[in-house]
């Protein structure tokens, strides 16, 4: 499944990195510790959290995530979304809060496979 | 750090400590580095996890360090080399969840207690020595195939 086919599903606010959103996304991880982002997802992944500071897109560009989606409405800092948009990594917005967001998620994952 | 012929790479990188806005780069850089070497895409992920880790602890915690990458045949070393207050109980800063870190690194999501975890866990190879007042060495190698 690519991140398009997610944003369509979930009606999720796409705040850059519009180019990018045809990366396939094989997998998730829901988690605002970095380094427990950095030490369990995979490259592929699409990253649920609620941190929205320029750190995370250099956590997400390291582990190659397909893309970074925010949770609860919370919204990208200006510094965020210049290095996502250089880094090609597409982020998200969710008005949902993580529980959610990653069940429904999950789902779509799932039932394709 | 002196450049020999039979490095396939050798090369050096600063990080000033503090600073959270370029807390990355240098790991950054060491993944492209390694890209380019042709280094397979697990052993540059392994890379670019344990330098990032090194990274994010000498912006949290010292006043600089230096960053010195290896590449041979076969092997992938990092060390980072710090000016900073040094680790007094280097037992007690492996157990995963052990942090000194203050509320303003932890609101970001750092200081989580696992970074040197990481660090152990994603290096074939890690050495850790730190003097209290001076500062902290790590050495972390990775084989490649």
């Amino acid at each position: 499944m690519k991140i398009e086919n997610i944003v369509q599903a979930l009606g999720l606010e796409v705040k850059c990195g519009k180019d990018s959103l045809g990366k396939e996304v094989t997998g998730g991880y829901t988690g605002d510790l970095l380094s427990d982002v950095m030490g369990n997802s995979k490259e592929g992944y699409i990253w649920i959290t609620r941190q929205v500071h320029q750190n995370i897109v250099a956590v997400a560009s390291l582990k190659e995530h397909a893309g970074i989606i925010l949770i609860n409405s919370s919204q990208p800092t200006q510094e965020t979304l210049q290095k996502a948009e250089a880094e090609k990594i597409p982020i998200m917005v969710s008005d949902l809060p993580a529980f959610e967001i990653s069940g429904k998620i999950y789902n779509l994952l799932t039932a394709k496979s | 750090m002196g450049e020999t012929n039979q490095n396939l790479y050798a090369g050096n990188f600063n990080i000033e400590g503090g600073n959270f806005n370029s807390a990355g780069i240098v790991s950054t850089s060491i993944k492209s580095i390694l890209k380019k070497l042709g280094i397979p895409g697990d052993i540059v992920r392994k890379a670019a996890i344990v330098s990032y880790e090194a990274e994010i602890n000498v912006v949290s915690y010292a006043k600089k360090a230096v960053v010195i990458l290896t590449v041979d045949p076969g092997i992938v070393n990092i060390e980072v080399i710090d000016e900073g207050p040094g680790i007094p109980n280097i037992d007690l800063a492996m157990q995963e969840g052990y942090s000194t870190a203050d509320q303003k690194i932890r609101e970001m999501g750092f200081g989580a207690g696992m970074g040197l975890c990481n660090i152990k866990n994603y290096s074939d190879a890690f050495r850790i020595t730190s003097e209290v007042g001076k500062g902290t060495h790590l050495k972390m190698t990775i084989q490649t195939p």
